[in-house]
């Protein structure tokens, strides 16, 4: 379960979302939409506690959030399975297979992940989430270079995260093949400029 | 956290890991100075404590920009953050990774590079005491100033200026260890501060380090 109400929260200074508000439940999930820039990565890292809001409040489960960013974090020089087992071990789990299996990786499994195209890069990068075995996926962009075999691929790993009863927040421009996910557009929650009133022509100095 | 810490060790050795960049470095300068210097035994016994710590302390700061860089550029100091393991655990390992990988070879290799410079035979045991002492001191200190520059670009001339006066009194203290050992002296005043410049880094760095670690990755 993740709650999150009224939320604020600014990208280099500047506030670009305010009043957000959501919830997700058990077995749902939610795709951001939004224009470039209107703060889709900013809002997810501030879910995964990368930063910290201006303003409302995020409540979820104490160690249940699984980020992935736009960068998968994959070291070139270890091979695949290296890089799973390094994140299993990390994250206390163990079975990386399933998440070889799932991401179809395993004809790969030995290969360094400097030698990976893009897309098999992607598909080790969202292995990852796999082998987290966290229930609340947020997720950023995850199918970028991703064809068309491995997006619906992508989509079915979702769909069977879901109904193990995970959850996961995406944000995305494409169809991931989910028709059950709840779409929220962000445009709306834009947030006003700051009012330089009075002192804030001061403040912003400080 | 054992992981983490053979992964950054399998990093540094496997192809373009950087491993043998400080080893290279150490070894170079002390080949050189003897040629700069000239091969007079007395003056290069004389310099030969300085010429090693300064070697040992440049050959530290060459590889510290690699600490947190690499793994910020592929987004895995972003996933390190949000996973679950405490950020001033990561930057510890991360130094002693740092340390594993540089101060120790540079430790190891110290005695054949002091028979290089003359350095006088009563010397050798002080030269690896002080090392072993003040190297772990020098991956710490760095690895802070490898956080506070974390995700700027060409950060590493910023960080070799906040670096070094910090390294100043390990370097000091280090440089006098060996010098007095070699003239017979006492040192017991020089390596005890340099053991506690190493103990207080230890202990308290890594806090400040994971700080501005999240700071920077806001």
């Amino acid at each position: 379960m993740l709650t999150v109400r009224g939320l604020a929260c600014a990208r280099g200074g500047l506030p670009l979302l305010e009043g957000v508000s959501f919830a997700l439940e058990t077995g749902r999930a939610l795709v951001l939409r939004g224009p470039n820039g209107c703060g889709k990565t900013t809002l997810l890292r501030t879910v995964a506690g990368l930063q910290p809001a201006l303003a409302g409040e995020i409540s979820a489960a104490p160690d249940s959030i699984a980020y992935a960013a736009h960068a998968d974090g994959i070291k070139g020089t270890l091979s695949v399975r290296e890089n799973l087992a390094f994140w299993a071990a990390i994250y206390g789990t163990r079975g990386i297979e399933m998440a070889l299996e799932q991401m179809n990786l395993r004809a790969l499994e030995d290969r360094a992940a400097q030698n990976l195209s893009a897309g098999q890069k992607r598909r080790l990068g969202l292995a990852r989430l796999i082998v987290t075995g966290r229930p609340v996926w947020v997720l950023d962009e995850p199918t970028v270079s991703l064809d068309v075999a491995s997006v619906a691929l992508f989509g079915a790993v979702v769909r069977a995260h879901l109904e193990k009863g995970g959850m996961a927040l995406i944000a995305t421009h494409i169809d991931l093949g989910l028709p059950e996910a709840e779409v929220l557009d962000l445009s709306p929650y834009k947030a006003r400029l700051p009012d330089l009133g009075a002192g804030g022509f001061d403040e912003a100095f400080l | 956290m054992i992981a983490l810490l053979t992964r950054d060790l399998r990093l540094a050795l496997r192809a373009g890991g950087g491993f043998g960049l400080g080893l290279a470095f150490f070894l170079i300068l002390a080949v050189l100075v003897p040629l700069g210097v000239g091969p007079e035994p007395a003056t290069l016994a004389l310099i030969a404590p300085g010429i090693l710590w300064v070697g040992a302390l440049l050959a530290c700061l060459l590889s510290l920009d690699r600490i947190f860089a690499l793994d910020f550029e592929d987004g895995s100091l972003d996933l390190l953050a949000t996973a679950p393991v405490p950020l001033e655990a990561v930057v510890t390992i991360k130094a002693l990774a740092h340390w594993l990988t540089t101060g120790l070879p540079l430790v190891l290799i110290s005695p054949v590079l002091g028979l290089l410079l003359f350095l006088p035979a009563e010397a050798y045991l002080w030269l690896i005491l002080s090392l072993l002492l003040g190297t772990p001191a020098l991956s710490v200190i760095g690895t802070f100033g490898a956080a506070l520059t974390v995700g700027l670009k060409r950060g590493g001339l910023l960080m070799s200026l906040l670096v070094l006066p910090l390294y100043i009194p390990t370097l000091v203290f280090g440089a006098e260890v060996v010098s007095r050992g070699a003239q017979g002296l006492a040192v017991n005043t020089p390596l005890a501060l340099l053991a506690g410049i190493t103990a207080g880094a230890v202990a308290l760095l890594p806090f400040a380090s994971a700080h501005v670690l999240r700071i920077n990755l806001r």
